[in-house]
């Protein structure tokens, strides 16, 4: 799982919650893999990323390094800024550990890179 | 990053993993790669859906859609299904083909608005055609694809069902339009299936969300 998708994740769906987000994340296996760079591609995502649950999940798994703790201005041309905010987003990957919903405590369970949301029948 | 011709594209489509013990209750059918890589290179030459793009391949089932995105430069992709042995035999074809920007998560197509703080930009699907005991989750799957998109939903339905289709997607507010009719060969998956494959006729449909 990616922190790109942790950053998009929520426990909504549950009943007694209202917003289930951020999930905290609470990793046993993380793995860092290189993705290929797509200038463009970060800079379009850059707006719809919840900045402080990212700098907060990467910061969880050790790997803030030097992320920047607030986008800044003309992002879009800076691509040393652009760099780093796709190393977090799409290179650090949480391989098991679980995702812990802020509001019931509920955990989620990640196995081999992939979070499980389902939910029980009386949990909708 | 060079176009990948059609061709190409289907022959390396043709290697990935189909469902090991396909399910007949979630109708796990694989996309053919024929038609999985007619869909993925119109939506990469056509319409500019594909490259750089943020892409949900709803109930992605073994992957190949997903493969087909990242084969022709997608930005991210998000693969999600309800199905574990599905997800498996997904993230085991991920590893054969060496992808590394595909995520997935296991999750109800039903709940995917809820789970998803932000829209993508494209959605694709292949989803169940609401025979057996799921009737109408063709769109549903719709529905909810709609909901999570910003640019377009791609999706294939039963020519047979073409104009309920088309109405419901201009009643969820798209301008439906139909790219192509497919031939859908689907080989005798299933210990019922009496012939060796079924023909069904589907419609290959682009429902803009902008």
């Amino acid at each position: 799982m990616k922190l790109l998708t942790h950053n998009m994740l929520t426990s909504k769906n549950m009943k007694t919650v209202t917003t289930g987000y951020p999930l905290i994340i609470q990793a046993r296996d993380v793995k860092v893999m290189e993705v290929e760079f797509r200038a463009e591609f970060i800079s379009r995502m850059i707006p719809k990323i919840d900045w402080e649950c990212l700098c907060r999940a990467a910061e969880d798994l050790g790997h803030l390094n030097d992320l920047p703790k607030s986008v800044p201005d003309n992002y879009e041309n800076d691509e040393d800024f652009l760099k780093k905010a796709h190393h977090v987003m799409l290179e650090v990957e949480v391989i098991n550990g679980d995702l812990i919903c802020p509001e019931s405590s509920r955990k989620f369970p990640v196995t081999d890179g992939i979070p499980n949301m389902l939910l029980n029948e009386d949990e909708i | 990053m060079a176009r990948m011709k059609l061709k190409e594209l289907e022959c390396h489509l043709q290697e990935v993993d189909e469902f090991e013990d396909p399910k007949i209750l979630l109708e796990q059918y694989p996309t053919r790669p024929h038609i999985a890589a007619c869909m993925i290179h119109t939506m990469a030459s056509s319409f500019d859906d594909i490259e750089g793009r943020s892409i949900l391949d709803l109930g992605c089932g073994c992957g190949v859609l997903s493969i087909g995105c990242v084969m022709l430069g997608a930005g991210s992709v998000l693969g999600l299904d309800i199905d574990t042995d599905a997800l498996d035999t997904c993230q085991q074809n991920l590893e054969a083909f060496d992808i590394d920007n595909v995520d997935l998560v296991q999750s109800s197509v039903l709940a995917a608005d809820n789970l998803l703080r932000e829209k993508v930009e494209v959605v694709v699907m292949n989803p169940p055609f609401g025979t057996k005991h799921n009737k109408g989750l063709d769109m549903i799957f719709l529905e909810q694809g709609i909901k999570l998109a910003t640019r377009a939903v791609y999706s294939l339905h039963k020519t047979s069902t073409r104009e309920h289709v088309l109405k419901k997607g201009e009643s969820w507010g798209t301008k439906p339009q139909v790219l192509a009719e497919l031939r859908y060969d689907l080989p005798a998956t299933y210990k019922h299936h009496k012939k060796s494959s079924v023909d069904i006729q589907v419609d290959f449909i682009r429902f803009a969300i902008s």
